[in-house]
Formats: structure tokens, C-alpha cells, sequence
């Protein structure tokens, strides 16, 4: 048997110190990701240190922030009350993740933190960079049709497949980190990285820290905000395509917008010159035309992912027109 | 809707309140003393041999019973009696040679004390190979494709070869199914206990207990009285447990080897490479017709993808044959041997598939000819089976027509596509027909009435879901008049009398006339013996049972259909509409509306009938929208094994599906002039939802299932 130890922990403190002392250590939350990857034999933790009993549930305004506990649970917080009133963009973006049973259990950390689902990575006996650094990349010349069209790299084109980030990438949020040296602020575009040449790290977690809470600034979004997400069917599937929308319109006047997309890269993909582009510009259809074409800028794609090419302008549009026309 | 003179009584699913308390056992929760747990090792490789399989690890693991592989396995009789003698179907032999032929067969099974342990040792168990070139991909192989031996799947000819291409319209298509795997919630497995070294009982999941207890006891070169199978409840098959698999034989081989019972249920990504899946299609289709829309020929050629090892065909043509009033009409059907498992029937098995390119194309023809879809196919209506020169025993689709074209609102649909909307979504509808052979087999079933005024039936039937069971009864209630509280139904014991697999929607037919029989015997004898014992011939059973003291009175009956076989043609019809919006901008299509009319003859049990049609409807749009099993050429391996990427409809998918049906009772084909619906609530569908695409959009998809990158494409 693969044999691993489990401990229970109380407080973020505890659980940092835990994680210090054993090399092969892991946090577990909802267990939703980590469970299938040992199952799979992908990952092997030799300890398992179960968070969930830790207070970082809390879902609350302090003063013109929100701060979500790393372990509210998706469910906890696309039906929280202000999450709804203040940030509907990331209720939308919860609801359209997973099947109510997962988010039931998914914590926000555990989203965060959540592995690519690209085949290669979980077939063992596959090439995988991300799984088994230097092996090579299974995807690039084979079935990449969920691949990423941004920022790939020669080693791996997998995507983070998480709808939660792209919402939270998108509202300017800020994560909080406690390691062994103390808490730190990292602003969540900078949370999540690129794979460059080390595929193996999805983000820019230190060895031995810990995802305290995520902290989003208010804005005044919330009216017209969106999410749409492109995908082979209905419910439970990954984004082919998605896309975070929020707008602040005067009249037709764009005066604030936020923009992201999903299952296009290795990292929830921030859309900043499409941004600054639309900003103080009227809320068209042409604009948001010409929106899409700036966004697309450097897009690559391989051989089954082509129609991301068409797909995620077309997304974004539609975004965009659901954002500005929601009541 | 359904007439109520018909039917006396309507009943819930007789299994029902079992099934949702869990009281329902499934071959996996027997459990019997001392039972240990199998888990098959499988080949990494796509190709080649054997050339080493290192156990010392797995087998000096905690637990550890035996790793079994063609090195050490028992002798099994029926494989050392020459090349495929006494295994059915050329089976592939188990653990018999150094072969691989597909990515994932099974190369050893480690058997454990429990299931952890046994997972754990299998990942210890390593083998070494020499690897050989493979082949998988179908596309690339199309040349080396084989004619079946199996004469039913000839190539056919009626008229002139090719006659379209003299028409003054000529529709000229390709259409591609994707492989598809059957993926039931339950997994496949067995559990085999040797009573003795020449006896044996299983556990199994099966669509056929009579069928199983044959191939082991071929295999095993047993009597088949010393094979004892029970499969009671299973948990959905779609076709996947028409046959007995390799892997379960290796779970019988390997209880021998131990000498304890072995439990093995496999992993879903093994249900995508060792139990069978719907083979990847392709077809060509060319209808002519003149300018009137009279169809003057029709072309329909067919491959499907095979293993190397065993050659496995379907029907894929055989709708082009007689569904359309042609003189000229020519088919061809070919298998192409891939380095793959071996195929099996799935969900309205090849009917579906070739379903797909002749409904697709019988729309494209409509549209060319500026026709509507219906009035088409009315135009081109067959009274008589042109295939057969023969009659249909009974044929209402005209009237399907009008009752599914008024339910879905068919008069909303505008013939040129493109220019129906909703807000942003464009509007289309779509319909197509589905046909399956009705069938009647052969046979047996026992019936006991008892004094205590219940009456048992018996018969080596199978339910994988449909509600036999619930059929059963109520046609024994039609006939005896008990109330079916007080009938049971006892079915999925290979000791009851001879039942056929349930397969190709022949149950409630076959079984049901045997039911039939049995109960109007049952109810002849009663007759007798009240006249006999001086009651009047109408005497209630109870009472002539009790004044003639005995406790019960048995009789058992085969049931076959006889000379109307031959004078008629038997179908059963279905014909399904869809309404369906499509998002212009990010392609996402969704199914809003779904009507689905059946024509089976007399609905014998009109809910678990409607739970048929509702559930065919279901698989058609998996079918449609989501399904296909995706392989990665360069290592011969499926990339999308689970349930996650494999994208099954989910209730999200599904909108209201309102079934209908004509409900009219077919004079030939068995006592209760019913015919059989599994096959026909899928089969056509997915040219339903293809149509309705085009309606919507004016983009015409040929390849399955339609994705949303397909939309932009
Ligand atoms: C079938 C399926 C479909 C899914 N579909 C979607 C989808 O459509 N969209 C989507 O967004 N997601 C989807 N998911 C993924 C789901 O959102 C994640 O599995 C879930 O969010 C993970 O959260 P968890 O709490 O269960 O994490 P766990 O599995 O417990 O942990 C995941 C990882 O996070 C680490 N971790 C957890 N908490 C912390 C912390 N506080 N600090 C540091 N590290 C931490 C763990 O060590 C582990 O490595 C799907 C999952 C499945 C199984």
C-alpha cells in the first residue's frame, strides 16, 4: 500500500508549521481535486493535513474589501448574500464550476489551488512535463483541443481549468499568504503563472505557505457583470471558452471594465488592453468588435483548438452584450 | 393519446420501491464467505508481445493470493481444444498467449484478500514488451476495409446500382459517428465461486443469463446444468452486457486458481477498452429523386470499425433497404480491423448509426427540393415492405406524423433555415424516423398459481432497466384478471426456463408471449378442473384450488411465433421531433423541445413504455450533442476515460420530452399485438437534432456529436 499519514489542525498557524516539518506534506480541503489525483497515482503526499476545521470560512465586508476565508466552500459563497448583491460576477462564475455536490465540498483554496484536467497529465503512463518534468508535452502534437491559446510554452499548453479565478482575476482581488516567515499579499493575477520552462509549478505558492483568504476591492460592477462559459454541455463540463464581464456605464459610457477568460491559458487571462481600449468608449457592438480583435492579439493555436481562435472573440462579444444589456 | 380500453390496469415499475431503498442487489453487493477481489493488470502497449511479467513484487504484497497470467494460469478445457473451437463468438482467449492486440488487455490479474490490496499489488505487477507497429486510427485504415462474413450484412441491390446519379436532384453526403462508449453507471463485473471443481455459480451483470451460462460452460467444457448464473438486477447496459467478456472468464480462471471465490469489478477507464464500445462510422449516402420528390434511388455505404482479433458487425444499412419507396436502391457495409477492443451493439445499436446518415440526408434531399421534411417522407411512404415484397404486419406512421407535428408545433417552422429567432438564439426544428426490426423469438416461462391467490411467474429473462418485470405482470393480468399486486415476476436465474438475451428490444415480444401462453394454459386447466370437480367453468382460481386440496397447480410453455413470420414484415417506427436554439456567437446549441412518437403496436405498460421512450431520448441526444470517446493515435490510448471528459447529457441538457403514441395493437405479431420500443426511442434521433441545427442555422453538420466549435467551424 501507499501508505500516508493524516493529521487534523485547528488553527492557520498549526497547519503552516505542519506543512514546514514533512517535505511531502499536503493541505487537504474539500479533497474534491486531491483524492482523484492520488487515486489516479499522480500525486503521493506522504502527509495529509486536513484544514477544514481551521476558521477561514468567513465571507464578510471590511470596510471597502471582501474577504472570502480560503475555506468557504464554493457553494458558501456563489449563494452568499453580499457576494450576490456586491459581486455577482463571482457568483455567476461559481455556479457555472463543477456540480452542486463538488462545490458543496470545493473550498475556495482547493479552487485556487485545483490542477489542469489535461489528459496526458492524468494518464501516468503518458509524457507529461507538468506531471513528470522532462517527459515531454503529450498535448502539444496530440489531442489539445481544451488547450490553452495564450501564453503556452514549448513544455506544456495545459489550461487552469478553474471558473471561480477567472472571476476573481478579473475583480482586481488580492490573496493573502501565510508561510513560515509570515503572512504576505500577492494580487491574484500574479497568483498564478505561466508554465514556461516549469510546467510542474502551476503558481507562485512558496513551499510551506498557505491560501488564508482572498480579498476583493468593491467596485461598481455589480450591475453589469457576466459571466458566460462556452462548453460541451449544459453542466459539469470545463470551459471550452469563458468569459468575466463586468462593466461601469454611464448612460451607453464605458467607464470602468474588467475582462477575463477562462480555458485559454495556464492562468486565469486577464484581458488588460482590451480594458483600456474599451475604457471611456461607448458600449457598441463595433467597440466591443474591436475589443475581441485586441484581445486576441498573439493568440496561437494547435491542431483541435483552432476554433478557440473564433470561439473566445465571439465569447467575449457575447459577454460583453450580456453585461451591458443585464438589468 | 392511449386508448384505456386497451389497458386495465396501469402499474408503477414493479422493482421500483427496491431499486430506490437500495433493497435491489447488484452482482457486486453478493457477497459470499471468504470472497477475495480481482484486479486486472493491463498492458501499457498497443501491439506486440509479451516478454515479461515481473510479480515477485505484487506477489510478496500484504494479502496477496495469486497473480494469474498466460504463464501460470489453469488449464481451461475449452481453450486447449484447437484454434477458436468451443469458445463462442472467436472470443479472445484470456491469458492465453504472449498476443497484445489493444492498449489496455488485461495481461495478469492479482488477486487479493481485499479490494485495496489487490489495487495496490496490481501497480506493482510490471510487464515487458516488444512493442510492434499498431493501428487505430479508422480514417487512415478505410482502405483495408474487409466485406463481413455474416450474410446478412451483404452488400444489397434492388433496380440499378447508383441510380441517383441519373436524377434531375442528387443529394450526395458523408456522415462520421464517432466511437461512443456505452458507459452504464454500473461497471462490469462478475463474481465466480466454484462450487465444486466441476461446478460453478456467478454473480454476473448480464443482458442474457442463459447466453452466459453458455459461454462458461463452453469455455469450461462444463455441463450446463453445472453452470449456475444469476443477474437479478442490472445496473443499465446498453448492450455493453449482451456478451460475455474475456475479463470475466479471468475472474472464473483465476477463482480456480485460488480456490475462493474472486469478486472483480472493473475501473470506468477499463469499461472504455474491455467492454465493448459503438464502433466509429462512416458513410456515404446518395439520394436521387425527381423534381417532384419522388425518390428514384438511394446509396448507402456503410464502414464500422472492428477488432483485429474478432470481427464484430452490425445492421448499419438496413433501414436504406425498405423504409422509402425506391425501385433502385444498393448498400454496402464494411468492417475495418483496428488494434482496439472488440465492438459491441450499443444504445439502438448500428440502426442508429446508419439512422443518422439516411435521416440526415433524407433532409437535405427536402431541402433541396424546397420540400417539407414530412411531406417528403409521406410522398416516398411505403405500404409494403419493398425489401421483402411483403406487407407490413402494421405501419401507422402517417398518422405519427400529425400527432408529432402538432405537439412540437411543427406549423412554427419555417422551411427556408436561418430566420427563425428567439432574442438572439436562432430557432430550428427538426424530425426524423426510426425503424427497427419487432421481432419475436422463442421462449419458455412457468407459471404457479396458489391457493393463497398469487400467481408466480418464472422465465430466464434478463431486466436491464426497462421494466420487464412490470410488463411481465401486466400482461399476465390481462389475461388471468389477478390483480398484479399479487403476481410476481421472477426473472435472472439461468435454472428458470429458456429466455433469449434481452436485447434488440425483443423482451416484452418474445417473453411476453411465453407469458401469455403460460397464462391462458393456466387459465384453461382452472377451467377444467372446476367443471371437473363440479364447479362452474368461471369458478375463482382460489376456490378451485381449494376444493380440489392443492396447494397450487403449475404449468410451463414454450412460446413461439410460427408462419405470420413469414408472410409479414414486423417493424417497430418511431419518429422524432426537436426544437432546438443555437447561440450564433459562441455555438452552443441546446435542445429546448423533444417529442417523440412511438408506433409499437398495443403499449402493454405505458409507463415504464414512456420511461423507454424518455430514456432513448436521452441516449439520442448524448448521441447528438456530447458523446464520443476520443483516442490518441500515437499511443493507441483513450484520453478522455472517465466521466468527467466522456460527457454523458446531464439533466441540464435535457428539456420536456413529451412521448406519444399511436398505440394501436399489431394483428400478427404475438397475443398482445405489442412490439418492442427500445431501439426505435433512439434510433433517428440524432438526424432529428441534426436537422434542427440546419433549420436553425443553415449549417449542415455531418460529424458527430454536434459541438459548439463545429457551429463556428
Ligand atoms: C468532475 C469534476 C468537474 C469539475 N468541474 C469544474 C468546473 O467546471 N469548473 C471549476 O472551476 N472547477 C471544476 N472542478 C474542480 C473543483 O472546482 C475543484 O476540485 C475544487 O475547487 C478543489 O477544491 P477542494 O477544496 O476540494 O480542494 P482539494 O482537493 O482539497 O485540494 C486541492 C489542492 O489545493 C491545495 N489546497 C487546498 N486548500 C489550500 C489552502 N488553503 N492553501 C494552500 N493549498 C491548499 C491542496 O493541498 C491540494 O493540492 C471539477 C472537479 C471535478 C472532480
Amino acid at each position: 500500500m501507499i501508505n500516508f499519514t493524516y493529521v487534523r489542525t485547528t488553527t492557520a498557524k498549526a497547519a503552516v508549521g505542519l506543512l514546514a516539518k514533512e517535505k511531502n506534506a499536503k493541505f487537504i480541503a474539500g479533497g474534491t481535486n486531491l483524492v482523484d489525483l492520488m487515486k489516479r497515482g499522480v500525486t503521493a503526499p506522504d502527509r495529509l493535513i486536513d484544514i477544514n476545521a481551521v476558521p477561514l470560512k468567513q465571507i464578510e465586508l471590511v470596510g471597502n474589501m471582501m474577504h472570502i476565508g480560503a475555506l468557504a466552500t464554493n457553494t458558501a459563497v456563489a449563494e452568499h448574500e453580499l457576494v450576490k448583491l456586491h459581486f455577482p460576477l463571482l457568483s455567476l462564475a461559481l455556479q457555472a464550476g463543477a456540480s452542486q455536490q463538488l462545490r458543496n465540498a470545493a473550498t475556495v483554496g482547493g479552487n485556487m489551488m485545483q490542477r489542469t484536467r489535461c489528459g496526458y497529465f492524468y494518464d501516468t503512463t503518458m509524457p507529461c512535463n507538468k506531471r513528470a518534468p522532462g517527459t515531454g508535452c503529450g498535448a502539444i502534437t496530440g489531442y489539445n483541443r481544451m488547450h490553452a491559446i495564450f501564453g503556452g510554452s514549448e513544455q506544456c499548453i495545459a489550461v487552469h481549468p478553474s471558473d471561480m479565478c477567472i472571476a476573481l482575476v478579473a475583480l482586481d482581488s488580492t490573496v493573502v499568504l501565510s508561510g513560515p516567515k509570515g503572512e504576505r499579499k500577492l494580487k491574484f493575477i500574479d497568483f498564478h503563472k505561466l508554465a514556461g520552462t516549469t510546467p510542474d509549478k502551476d503558481n507562485n505558492l512558496l513551499p510551506g505557505e498557505m491560501i488564508i483568504r482572498v480579498e476583493i476591492p468593491t467596485n461598481k460592477l455589480a450591475a453589469h457583470s457576466y459571466y458566460v462559459k462556452v462548453r460541451d454541455r449544459a453542466s459539469y463540463a470545463f470551459a471550452l471558452v469563458s468569459v468575466a464581464a463586468g462593466l461601469e456605464l454611464q448612460g451607453n459610457k464605458i467607464v470602468d471594465v474588467k475582462l477575463a477568460m477562462g480555458g485559454v491559458a495556464h492562468k486565469p487571462w486577464r484581458l488588460l488592453e482590451a480594458e483600456t481600449f474599451l475604457k471611456g468608449k461607448m458600449a457598441t457592438e463595433a467597440n466591443f468588435k474591436s475589443a475581441a480583435q485586441i484581445a486576441m492579439k498573439n493568440a496561437k493555436a494547435y491542431k483541435e483548438n483552432a476554433f478557440k481562435l473564433k470561439m473566445a472573440p465571439n465569447t467575449l462579444i457575447e459577454a460583453l452584450n450580456l453585461a451591458k444589456s443585464k438589468a | 393519446m392511449r386508448d384505456k380500453s386497451l389497458l386495465k390496469e396501469d402499474t408503477d415499475r414493479v422493482d421500483g420501491f427496491d431499486k430506490v431503498t437500495g433493497r435491489a442487489k447488484y452482482f457486486a453487493e453478493y457477497q459470499i464467505p471468504g470472497t477475495t477481489y480481482g484486479v486486472l493488470v493491463p498492458s501499457t502497449i498497443t501491439k506486440g508481445k509479451i516478454t515479461g511479467i515481473d510479480s515477485k513484487a505484487a506477489e510478496r504484497a500484504p494479502g496477496v493470493l495469486a497473480v494469474v497470467s498466460h504463464l501460470n494460469r489453469p488449464v481451461v478445457a475449452g481453450y486447449e481444444t484447437g484454434k477458436d473451437q468451443g469458445v463462442p463468438n472467436n472470443m479472445m482467449k484470456i491469458f492465453y498467449t504472449d498476443q497484445i492486440s489493444f492498449n489496455g488487455q488485461p495481461i495478469a490479474m492479482v488477486v487479493a484478500d481485499t479490494y485495496e490490496r489487490a489495487v495496490y499489488a496490481a501497480t506493482l505487477v510490471k510487464g515487458t514488451y516488444a512493442k510492434e507497429a499498431f493501428e487505430t486510427d479508422f480514417e487512415k485504415n478505410l482502405s483495408k476495409a474487409k466485406a463481413p462474413k455474416n450474410p446478412a450484412q451483404a452488400s444489397y441491390l434492388r433496380g440499378t446500382a447508383d441510380a441517383y446519379k441519373n436524377a434531375a436532384v442528387q443529394i450526395e453526403a458523408s456522415y462520421t459517428l464517432p466511437t461512443e462508449t456505452h458507459n452504464p453507471m454500473e461497471l462490469h463485473g462478475i463474481l465466480a465461486n466454484w462450487e465444486s471443481a466441476d461446478k460453478i455459480t456467478v454473480y454476473a451483470k448480464t443482458q442474457g443469463v442463459k447466453a452466459t451460462q453458455g459461454t462458461i460452460a463452453s469455455t469450461f467444457k462444463l455441463p450446463l446444468t453445472n453452470v449456475q448464473v444469476n443477474s437479478e438486477f442490472v445496473g443499465g447496459g446498453f448492450g455493453m452486457a449482451l456478451r460475455t467478456w474475456p475479463l470475466e472468464i479471468a475472474a472464473i480462471i483465476a477463482a480456480k486458481q485460488v480456490n475462493k471465490p474472486v469478486k472483480l469489478v472493473i475501473t470506468r477507464d477499463q469499461m472504455f477498452t474491455l467492454a465493448g464500445h459503438r464502433p466509429y462510422a462512416f458513410q456515404k449516402v446518395g439520394l436521387g429523386a425527381d423534381k417532384d420528390g419522388q425518390l428514384t434511388g438511394i446509396t448507402h455505404e456503410a464502414w464500422g470499425h472492428t477488432a483485429t482479433y474478432e470481427d464484430f458487425t452490425e445492421n448499419v444499412v438496413s433501414m436504406s433497404k425498405f423504409m422509402y419507396n425506391s425501385a433502385n436502391v444498393n448498400t454496402t457495409y464494411k468492417i475495418v480491423p483496428l488494434n482496439v477492443g472488440v465492438p459491441i451493439w450499443m444504445r439502438g445499436p448500428g440502426e442508429a448509426t446508419g439512422a443518422f446518415a439516411l435521416e440526415s440526408a433524407m433532409d437535405e434531399m427536402a431541402h433541396s427540393l424546397d420540400m417539407d421534411p414530412i411531406a417528403f417522407r409521406v410522398k416516398n411512404y411505403t405500404e409494403e415492405d419493398p425489401e421483402k415484397s411483403r406487407p407490413y404486419s402494421s405501419k401507422n406512421l402517417k398518422e405519427a406524423y400529425k400527432m408529432g407535428a402538432e405537439k412540437i408545433g411543427w406549423s412554427k417552422r419555417n422551411n427556408k433555415p436561418g430566420t427563425n429567432k428567439d432574442g438572439n438564439w436562432l430557432v430550428g426544428y427538426g424530425m426524423s424516423t426510426g425503424v427497427f426490426n419487432a421481432s419475436r423469438g422463442r421462449a419458455s416461462a412457468k407459471g404457479i398459481l396458489k391457493s393463497d391467490g398469487t400467481l408466480l411467474l418464472q422465465s430466464a429473462a434478463s431486466d436491464i432497466g426497462p421494466g420487464t418485470g412490470t410488463g411481465m405482470v401486466q400482461i399476465a393480468h390481462e389475461v388471468l384478471g389477478i390483480p398484479v399486486s399479487k403476481i410476481t415476476f421472477e426473472l435472472g436465474d439461468s435454472s428458470f426456463p429458456t429466455a433469449p438475451s434481452q436485447g434488440g428490444s425483443a423482451t416484452l415480444s418474445t417473453v411476453g408471449s411465453a407469458v401469455s401462453d403460460v397464462c391462458n394454459a393456466l387459465k384453461a386447466k382452472i377451467a377444467e378442473m372446476a367443471t371437473q370437480s363440479g364447479l362452474s367453468a368461471s369458478a375463482k382460481f382460489v376456490d378451485v384450488l381449494k376444493k380440489n386440496n392443492l396447494p397450487s397447480v403449475e404449468v410451463t410453455m414454450e412460446s413461439k411465433g410460427g408462419e405470420e413470420q413469414k408472410k409479414y414484415s414486423m417493424y417497430s417506427f418511431s419518429i422524432h421531433f426537436v426544437q432546438v436554439k443555437v447561440n450564433p456567437l459562441t455555438g452552443v446549441v441546446k435542445v429546448s423541445k423533444i417529442v417523440s412518437v412511438g408506433d409499437s403496436g398495443r403499449i402493454v405498460s405505458p409507463k415504464t413504455a414512456r420511461s423507454q421512450m424518455v430514456g432513448g431520448a436521452v441516449g439520442g441526444l448524448g448521441m447528438a450533442l456530447t458523446e464520443e470517446t476520443v483516442m490518441d493515435h500515437r499511443f493507441g490510448r483513450y484520453v478522455n476515460n472517465n466521466f468527467a471528459d466522456y460527457h454523458v447529457p446531464v439533466h441540464a441538457d435535457i428539456p420536456e420530452i413529451e412521448v406519444v403514441f399511436v398505440n394501436k395493437p399489431d394483428p400478427y405479431i404475438n397475443p398482445m399485438g405489442a412490439k418492442g420500443m427500445g431501439e426505435i426511442a433512439l434510433i433517428g434521433f440524432s438526424a432529428a437534432v441534426a436537422n434542427a441545427v440546419f433549420n436553425a442555422t443553415g449549417k449542415r453538420i455531418r460529424t458527430l456529436p454536434i459541438t459548439p466549435d463545429k457551429i463556428l467551424a
